[in-house]
């Protein structure tokens, strides 16, 4: 814009002129670049907020009155809330492969026996698993819940409403159903694990509080806030080395007694394997259309029924959620290591559950021993092969190998739980370290 | 066109086209205001008249038209899509809500936008937005917009208008054109939200209107983006590509995992946010986030876009 203004100066011929209109130019350039100001400052106070809100939410722990740890576990049984809806946050990182494609593989698996339905609730509950999940829950007394994981498109609705389990993937539009006395003649371990809504935080607290003895320390620290109301946090840790489990926090809500958060950390440290929390909590009730459920047109509609007589899948896909519903639900304290581990091993073997299962130690370290008898019958990537090279190479390349007095084996860690693979087809498992695996083997020798 | 530029151009040339800019920002007050409404429209009618924006929304209203009729074909049996026959496991494949589609035609409305978000939507957006002002740069026609005591701040916000216009008549066309194909070759009825619960069919309208809303404010984003690069070339075929590669990039960023830190703050990470709108309660997290994501795009990128032209020289 400059030169313009000047022109008739610039005729003059003035060097001062000159001079001044140089200046100018550089002056305009100045402000010119004085604009981009904005854009930056913009971002700027953007990056600022996204970086600084979490810090000073975080910082505001309530001021609540003192309370022993005995005191807040006695608030967590009294507990006896009927009505709660929210959203619950499920991060899982136990340093396994996406356990997502390895579901749908077991899916693909027996939906070729011709009854499978991706809306059967045990084929989902794997998917938990890994990765991060946000779920949505509701309960209005014994006979009413719903919970739904909400995929990114899509959502699964798990629906139980007096006597009727009707299960809904909206992905693919099936249904899956089953009624009240069906879910009890199916076995009633099986029944809770799935009326129970797995993975509360409360069905996470009370089964970790089970595990309270003289290898566990119980402590209060301190208050947090966890979806906007006010809490206590009970911290239970292993007093004994050796696990990998380093410590397990919950967050109690301070009025009502219910746990809203529950997260566990590695012994190793970095980021929690298993965090579980209410991002938003309501107890009020919540409104009756939550709970029906008429299966929409043209839906494809399974019977629980029908899964159990077509036998093989049922029974596979049954199992996988027995476990992890036991896993989730259950037996989540100190066994924790131990059932995952031999969970996890069964399933790597193809099924064959339980052969001379026994317990070695006890508590935190306790280590699950699997003496399958057959030599070589477990995948051990050594000398032995599967007759799949694809799968040894597979499972080679995630284990260690590792040689003690008990001779040689393989060792497949994740970040809780670690199996031990000998060559002569024993199984040790647990939430421990590969030493105190190594060890244990020694041991039993 | 009302553009004005005939009225002071003859003897005009850049002089007098930057002279006016000044003069324009003193004189502000209500004349001017209805000048910009009057620049609205004309820009608007610009738009929409050009064959490349028809033929950009002929694209896109064709696309439910496909879709509805490939279901349709698939389906002519009467199973339903992706729960066929050992579909079991895969059930989550194919585009969202096409499981849905045969039993409800409001669903291809879903499906509809579920497909073409991705990369017909913003794809259009960025031809549009990339073009606003390098466009005019390129014909030459941009000094004599700014000839017109508008004033170039003016003149930006009435180009981003345009292009905000343009999102919303897009996604319109596309829902449009998905409710006219489902309710041709599908049934209509209660809806049934992807939680199970059931909604009636008006309510289930006014969702789909909601979700319509929610993905043209999700192009918000790339609209800025584009007027932005828009502003930085005369070349308008650059400004075009220009977007469009870093709409396909940043997609392409947005699937690799080992970015994961990164993902939050691309532009198109929750666009898919819009289906949460079919839950029972409405699930808004994402929702929020997403348009908190737009409007951060849209500030940051409309005032570099702001900084940048009112600072340009404009030698064409």
């Amino acid at each position: 814009m400059a030169p313009y203004e000047s022109d008739d100066s610039a005729r003059a011929g003035d060097a001062a002129v000159l001079a001044a209109e140089a200046e100018e130019m550089r002056s305009a350039r100045r402000r010119k670049a004085a604009r981009y100001v904005v854009p930056a400052t913009v971002l700027g106070v953007a990056a600022a907020t996204i970086g600084l809100v979490p810090a000073f939410a975080g910082s505001g722990d309530p001021d609540l009155p003192k309370i022993s740890a005995q005191e807040l576990i006695e608030k967590i049984a009294a507990s006896d809330v009927q009505r709660v809806s929210g959203t619950v946050k499920v991060t899982t990182d136990l340093g396994l492969p996406d356990l997502g494609g390895l579901a749908d593989t077991l899916g693909a698996q027996g939906s070729s026996g011709g009854a499978g339905s991706s809306a059967d609730p045990s084929s989902k509950l794997l998917e938990l698993a890994s990765g991060t999940h946000t779920l949505r829950i509701a309960t209005d007394g014994p006979d009413k819940q719903k919970l739904s994981l909400l995929d990114k498109t899509s959502e699964y609705s798990l629906i139980h409403n007096g006597d009727e389990v009707w299960a809904y993937d909206s992905a693919s539009n099936e249904v899956y159903h089953a009624t009240g006395a069906g879910e009890e003649g199916k076995g009633g371990k099986d029944g809770k694990g799935r009326e129970d809504v797995p993975a509360t935080p409360r069905q996470l607290a009370e089964e970790a509080l089970k595990a309270v003895d003289d290898t566990t320390s119980v402590t209060v620290d301190g208050t947090a806030q966890v979806a906007g109301r006010d809490a206590y946090k009970l911290v239970i840790a292993p007093r004994q080395s050796g696990s990998t489990v380093g410590a397990i926090s919950i967050a109690v809500d301070a009025k009502t007694g219910l746990p809203l958060k529950f997260t566990l950390t590695p012994a190793s440290g970095g980021s929690a394997v298993v965090d579980a929390g209410f991002t938003q909590v309501d107890f009020g009730k919540p409104s009756a259309s939550t709970f029906d459920f008429t299966p929409p047109k043209g839906a494809k509609v399974t019977e629980a029924d029908e899964v159990e007589k077509s036998g093989h899948r049922g029974d596979k896909a049954d199992e996988f959620g027995e476990d992890f519903g036991k896993e989730f639900g259950e037996d989540f304290g100190a066994d924790l290591g131990k059932d995952f581990g031999a969970d996890f091993g069964t399933g790597a073997a193809g099924g064959e559950a339980g052969a001379g299962l026994k317990t070695v130690g006890k508590g935190w370290s306790a280590i699950a021993v699997i003496d399958s008898g057959a030599e070589g019958g477990m995948p051990t990537g050594g000398s032995e092969s599967l007759g799949d090279s694809r799968v040894d190479g597979f499972l080679n390349s995630l284990g260690d190998q590792v040689k003690g007095d008990f001779g040689s084996g393989t060792v497949f860690k994740t970040r809780l739980i670690n199996v031990l693979f000998t060559d002569d087809g024993k199984v040790y498992a647990g939430a421990v370290t590969k030493d105190a695996l190594v060890k244990a083997a020694d041991a039993d020798r | 066109m009302s553009r004005a530029e005939h009225r002071d151009t003859a003897d005009g040339g850049a002089a007098a086209a930057v002279a006016a800019v000044p003069r324009a920002v003193g004189a502000g007050g209500a004349p001017s205001r209805l000048w910009t409404s009057g620049l609205f429209r004309s820009e608007l009618l610009t738009t929409f008249r050009r064959w490349r924006t028809l033929a950009l929304l002929a694209v896109l209203a064709a696309v439910p038209v496909l879709v509805g009729i490939a279901v349709r074909i698939e389906t002519g049996d009467g199973s339903s899509a992706g729960g066929g026959p050992g579909g079991g496991g895969g059930g989550g494949e194919g585009p969202a809500f096409i499981a849905q589609i045969t039993n409800n035609g409001l669903f291809l409305v879903f499906t509809a936008l579920a497909v073409t978000l991705p990369f017909f939507l913003p794809m259009a957006v960025g031809v549009v937005a990339g073009d606003a002002i390098a466009g005019e740069a390129n014909g030459g026609t941009l000094r004599y917009l700014l000839v017109a005591p508008a004033g170039r701040t003016r003149l930006l916000l009435t180009k981003y208008a345009t292009v905000m216009t343009f999102c919303l008549v897009a996604t319109l066309v596309v829902a449009a054109s998905a409710l006219a194909v489902g309710a041709l070759l599908f049934p209509l009825g209660e809806v049934t939200t992807i939680s199970g619960t059931r909604i009636g069919f008006g309510e289930g309208l006014l969702r789909a209107l909601l979700i319509a809303l929610a993905v043209a404010a999700s192009l918000l984003g790339i609209a800025a983006l584009g007027l932005f690069v828009s502003t930085l070339t005369n070349s308008g075929i650059a400004a075009m590509a220009t977007t469009v590669g870093l709409l396909i990039t940043v997609q392409i960023l947005d699937q690799i995992p080992q970015l994961d830190a990164l993902h939050p703050y691309f532009f198109s990470h929750y666009w898919l946010s819009f289906a949460d709108l079919m839950r029972e309660p409405v699930y808004w997290d994402d929702l929020q986030r997403n348009l908190g994501l737009q409007a951060l795009y849209a500030a940051v990128f409309g005032s570099a876009a702001w900084a940048r032209f009112t600072s340009r020289d404009i030698t064409a």
